[in-house]
């Protein structure tokens, strides 16, 4: 289905040369695409400006309008970044984070990889209701998972460690990845896997020497959204950990850097900000990737 | 095809663990495995175990026993959990009509032809791609009471004589998270009907302006029937993760003031961790599943699919 859309595109983007765009003139361009998009665009990104302004201001800008314009800086300073990454577990979240997301998403991959091509290639029998089982494991919510789970974690005596989380984060990606890769697999030609059967390959050989080098965008797209996923995890985190040294960033961040009633505001956007950036800028190298495993997903 | 394969001696692999892993049934159990082995253990096995700990008065440190229904008797008498339902009913429906509204145009803006359209499309996934907490964390402080950056622009403008109160009063409360969650769904919702628009064919849209259809038609007729099938999941998707959510909430209001933003999630966190009461949080993330499943049908079968909106025969 995934070709046959992309096909359709291709079709539609080589149609639109001809479209009937030549019938807008530029001032009716500009008032009904420019303008509203514009907005969009301001309203998307502000907080994101927001966060990096709040970040490089001294506190006495930071708490006074009267005499500063809020939306500019006067004196930037690195303080809040300073005391983000020195005086508080910043670093040691950032750590945790990493470790986790990284196993979280090679132990998903891992499991993806082998679900998807036996679904799809294996064609074993019940292959098309296990598929479906795993579209529906998508469709659980953490919310509603993570109270029997803290009882488990403790059961288990994860209670307070990585492994908690990297072994309950799968649960969630394990499914899209699957999802995602069988759509990839099955855009493989058969024929491929044919020829080297009859050359006397065995299926694993198979699998690693054909099907996964053709499969490299569809690992890449498993992989970053994985990562992602993992990255921006929250209730399992803030359920599961406890002590600050273990947290990850985004529980750290909302939980550590808030001491009582006093909001330091200038090293909590540092904290957002620094938290955002690694994604932001793995997401920025593989675009492409996130958009076509975001829409391919939805489609299949 | 495939039985010729199979039917063939296996040349290459005359050992018997060979063999074995050549065996398609053999093969097809041990890729499933690992995958089987985690969902089972870390979702199916909770999910079972939520509902059964729902019935239980289960708390941090000590087995609970049965106690049948009793959680969900006194959750019906408990008026700050009946709250929640409400919010979390009105909270999904005002986000996801805003996030669909808001979406599609955004989407059909960024159909046109436009300078730097790869750029723009890039940066406009961008909310939706960093951490939900963080962001959350950058509207609380734009929702700060004293310093907002909001009311001293309106102030500025002379639209407003007083800062707003956005977090300290329930209603604009409830306003301000749904317009975060707004915020962070419309990127998702945009790029996924984009991709749903560039797949119809423009000569449809000429062919309708021929027949003499003005905009709206073209919209209602054209673009609307087409979008259906795309449309259909990305709602159901949306609706799912709108109802549960608890990120947003829990880093912008905790639930706050008095109560009346908790959601479900929020409410069945509060109660459950912190609270100790496993047993009653159990059966309040219990009592979503209902919901969501009359949502998901709703949403899913509410829209008509047809296979040939997707270029496929009808059958």
């Amino acid at each position: 289905m995934t070709d046959a859309a992309a096909t359709l595109g291709k079709k539609a983007a080589a149609d639109e040369a001809q479209g009937m765009d030549y019938l807008m003139t530029l001032p009716r361009k500009v008032v009904t695409v420019y303008v509203p998009l514009i907005c969009f665009l301001i309203v998307l990104l502000f907080p994101f400006y927001w966060m990096a302004v709040t970040t490089l201001k001294p506190n006495d800008e930071l708490y006074d309008y009267a005499r500063f314009n809020p939306f500019w800086i006067v004196n930037p300073t690195l303080r809040n970044i300073e005391k983000l990454l020195f005086e508080t577990d910043y670093p040691a979240w950032l750590l945790n984070t990493m470790v986790v997301t990284a196993a979280a998403t090679a132990l998903a991959l891992f499991a993806s990889v082998l679900a998807a091509y036996a679904i799809q290639r294996l064609r074993f029998k019940g292959a098309q209701t296990v598929g479906l089982l795993i579209f529906l494991a998508y469709l659980v919510p953490p919310s509603i998972l993570f109270i029997p789970l803290a009882t488990m974690v403790f059961g288990l005596g994860l209670y307070d460690t990585q492994w908690a989380l990297i072994l309950t984060y799968p649960t969630f990606l394990i499914p899209f990845c699957t999802w995602l890769l069988m759509g990839y697999f099955k855009s493989i030609p058969y024929e491929l896997e044919e020829c080297a059967l009859i050359d006397g390959a065995t299926r694993i050989q198979i699998l690693w020497k054909i099907t996964l080098p053709l499969a490299v965008p569809g690992l890449i797209s498993a992989g970053i959204f994985a990562f992602t996923l993992s990255w921006n995890e929250f209730i399992y985190a803030l359920a599961f950990i406890s002590s600050s040294e273990n947290k990850t960033v985004p529980v750290g961040v909302l939980t550590q850097l808030v001491e009582g009633d006093v909001y330091h505001w200038g090293s909590l956007m540092a904290g957002a900000l620094f938290g955002s950036l690694p994604v932001a800028v793995l997401y920025s190298f593989f675009v492409e990737y996130y958009v076509s495993s975001l829409t391919g997903a939805v489609k299949e | 095809m495939v039985s010729i394969a199979d039917r063939l001696p296996a040349v290459s692999s005359p050992t018997a663990l060979g063999r074995l892993l050549d065996n398609r049934i053999f093969l097809s159990f041990t890729f499933m495995l690992p995958a089987a082995v985690l969902l089972l253990l870390f979702l199916t096995y909770p999910l079972g175990l939520g509902v059964w700990l729902g019935f239980t008065d289960t708390k941090i440190g000590r087995a609970g026993v049965w106690i049948g229904i009793d959680n969900y008797l006194s959750l019906f008498q408990d008026s700050v959990f009946r709250l929640s339902v409400f919010n979390t009913i009105l909270y999904t429906t005002v986000a996801t009509v805003g996030k669909f509204a808001l979406g599609l145009w955004l989407a059909i803006l960024l159909n046109n032809h436009l300078p730097f359209k790869g750029f723009i499309r890039a940066i406009v996934l961008l909310p939706w791609i960093v951490p939900t907490v963080l962001s959350a964390i950058a509207f609380w402080w734009i929702y700060d009471s004293q310093f907002s950056i909001i009311s001293y622009t309106l102030q500025r403008l002379g639209l407003i004589d007083q800062y707003i109160n956005f977090l300290g009063e329930p209603n604009p409360a409830r306003a301000s998270v749904i317009a975060a969650n707004i915020w962070r769904g419309i990127p998702f919702v945009a790029i996924c009907l984009l991709a749903g628009l560039q797949t119809i064919s423009p000569s449809l849209y000429e062919a309708a302006a021929l027949d003499g259809a003005t905009h709206w038609q073209r919209f209602r007729h054209v673009t609307v029937p087409m979008l259906m099938p795309i449309l259909s999941v990305v709602l159901t998707f949306s609706v799912i993760f709108t109802f549960t959510d608890f990120q947003l909430i829990y880093a912008i209001t905790r639930g706050g003031p008095v109560n009346t933003t908790h959601l479900m999630a929020t409410l069945a966190f509060q109660r459950a961790i912190p609270g100790g009461q496993l047993g009653e949080g159990a059966a309040i993330a219990t009592a979503m599943i209902p919901f969501l499943i009359a949502s998901t049908l709703i949403s899913y079968y509410g829209i008509q699919r047809r296979k040939w909106q997707q270029g496929g025969r009808d059958d």
